[in-house]
């Protein structure tokens, strides 16, 4: 039934969907059996809710239901200094939160018309890159998982442990990782930190390499996967996919290419493309994700210039605490940054990055004030979620499953 | 054909008009223009169909609340990309709060259907034709549009928050 619901106009499928309609309308058909998935189901990995109609195995009809951990940001950052709004994006896409940091602090910087230097540009890219490949890390080993093959996803589990490391390192947290502030980092890569980026350049293609080899040719992924949850670039781009979903139906839209932010076009790397879309090509993407980011922090880690990692915005970015205790200037910029009582100048700002799932947008419009008059998040997974029943009405509810686990849905993106 | 704002705020003056194309600036590289609401549709459907200019990406809608403006206190805003171009837009249209109608974008674009739902759910807007326009994030029971500004986010009977200095 699955194997090929992507032609989506051929007789058969047309001849479903009008059965499919006539079932639906019938209501006393006892064939149709409501399932919950979810709010909290292990296969959804997040809390939120689809009420599936089933003929069988069959899946005719689906509700989604979100907001089970809507935690209102925009409203929360209408009311906090711009720098205490970093630790909120931290918690939308919790699988690569400094892309988030980082993301806001462009924003802003924009806003505040910061010109960054060069060795900050570098670190962020490197923070990024990492974030990027312990995302997509989780995806493709939880749609592993959601397959039947747990092994590599405790065997890649070990690789994020050793990202998390870097970031304890760079910024003290692991999860949340509240990384950088506006104007540039917190502190520069210490000897640590390099040597452990240095560590995980050597250790992980190995990892990668043998997890591919696990999972790309094996013939129980394939026959689960190609063909499942497929959908075409028309609709894809009607449905406002951005990122690894996109990309996986042939569209080569890719943030950091055609709009480029902190020096991506400094290094060369590739973008991956798919061409049926469907759950195999998104598992392929992604891979190939991966070892582009590696290049990618490897130029950075090769190249990275000499500088300093913060830009010279006094305003903005607070003093180092030994001048806050011997110099009046920097104690006052302190305590003003500190309370929030810096206003950013009036301006409409919109910044986006290429996040985990795809184009992460900042819409920022300031009045003149000591808090964003408007933040507006333009989150990814809010957005292409919505076709998840059309990938999945026609399909059995076993395929809905790996569907929903390669779109890469992350609760706190959703809901924001 | 290289989209430059010039020459795209002057393909939409002559085909809609000065008094439906106003209030054109600049404020970060990408143009804002203002339209009204009869004419959001065609506006974006015109961008959608032209040949030349190929808009066919909805990346984002986000409401915004001015209470100070009176008659048009409420902004919708529209950012679209052409992808072939890579050149961004974005519209507004201004309605008043009593009557916030808007047509709707799910004919155009299948995203605008979830967008118009958090708009809907946050800010009260109603969008005339949308398939199936309830709350999204909030729970169905709430009787308000919590992002509308006379909304304050902490409640303010509170005594023993009040911090007078820094305005909370």
């Amino acid at each position: 039934m699955a194997t090929d619901n992507k032609t989506a106009d051929t007789d058969q499928l047309q001849e479903f969907r009008d059965n499919r309609d006539l079932k639906l309308q019938d209501k006393k058909n006892e064939n149709l059996t409501t399932l919950n998935l979810g709010p909290t189901h292990p296969a959804t990995h997040g809390i939120f809710q689809n009420i599936l109609q089933m003929d069988g195995e069959v899946i005719m009809d689906a509700v989604p239901t979100i907001g089970y951990i809507h935690r209102a940001f925009e409203k929360i950052a209408e009311r906090r200094p711009f720098y205490q709004i970093t630790p909120l994006t931290d918690r939308m896409n919790y699988c690569s939160s400094p892309i988030n940091n980082m993301g806001y602090h462009m924003t802003v910087e924009k806003l505040l018309g910061i010109e960054i230097p060069k060795r900050a540009q570098y670190i962020r890219v490197i923070m990024m890159e990492l974030a990027r490949i312990s995302d997509h890390l989780i995806c493709n080993s939880i749609l592993g998982v959601d397959s039947g093959a747990f092994t590599g996803f405790l065997y890649v589990m070990q690789e994020r442990e050793h990202i998390y490391d870097i970031y304890e390192e760079v910024c003290g947290a692991r999860l949340t990782t509240n990384m950088g502030r506006i104007g540039g980092m917190e502190r520069d890569l210490s000897p640590k930190a390099l040597h452990l980026i240095g560590e995980f350049l050597k250790r992980f293609p190995k990892v990668w390499a043998e997890f591919e080899k696990m999972l790309t040719r094996n013939r129980i992924f394939i026959d689960r996967t190609v063909g499942v949850g497929a959908i075409t670039a028309e609709r894809a781009l009607s449905y406002g996919f951005t990122g690894p979903n996109l990309r996986a139906t042939g569209v080569d839209y890719d943030v950091r290419v055609m709009n480029p932010y902190s020096s991506y076009d400094d290094f060369e790397f590739e973008i991956p493309v798919g061409e049926k879309g469907d759950t195999y090509d998104r598992y392929l993407v992604r891979n190939e994700e991966v070892w582009q980011s590696l290049k990618i922090i490897e130029q950075a880690y090769k190249n990275l210039p000499e500088g300093s990692y913060h830009a010279d915005a006094p305003h903005y970015y607070l003093p180092p605490k030994q001048e806050v205790y011997t110099s009046m200037e920097a104690l006052i910029y302190h305590f003003k940054i500190v309370m929030g009582e810096i206003d950013a100048p009036k301006g409409e700002v919109y910044h986006s990055v290429e996040g985990g799932n795809g184009e992460l947008g900042f819409y920022l419009v300031s009045d003149g004030g000591r808090t964003p008059y408007r933040l507006h998040f333009r989150r990814p997974c809010f957005i292409y979620y919505q076709a998840y029943t059309e990938m999945i009405v026609g399909g059995q509810l076993a395929d809905a499953i790996l569907t929903l686990s390669s779109l890469n849905v992350i609760a706190g993106e959703l809901d924001a | 054909m290289e989209l430059t704002n010039e020459n795209v705020l002057g393909k939409l003056i002559a085909q809609f008009g000065e008094e439906n194309i106003f209030d054109a600036y600049n404020p970060d590289g990408i143009m804002t223009i203002t339209t009204t609401r009869e004419n959001i549709i065609a506006l974006i459907q015109f961008l959608y169909d032209d040949k030349d200019l190929q808009i066919q990406f909805l990346t984002t809608m986000a409401g915004i609340h001015f209470p100070d403006h009176k008659g048009k206190e409420l902004c919708m805003m529209y950012q679209l990309h052409s992808l072939r171009h890579n050149y961004r837009l974005r519209i507004k249209v201004f309605v008043p709060a009593e009557d916030p109608v808007l047509p709707t974008l799910t004919n155009i674009y299948a995203a605008a259907n979830w967008m118009e739902r958090e708009a809907y759910d946050f800010y009260g807007f109603i969008f005339t034709g949308h398939p199936n326009l309830i709350r999204i994030l909030n729970i169905e029971e709430m009787e308000y549009h919590p992002m509308l500004k006379q909304y304050p986010l902490e409640d303010q009977t509170r005594e023993d928050k009040i911090d007078t200095y820094f305005g909370r």
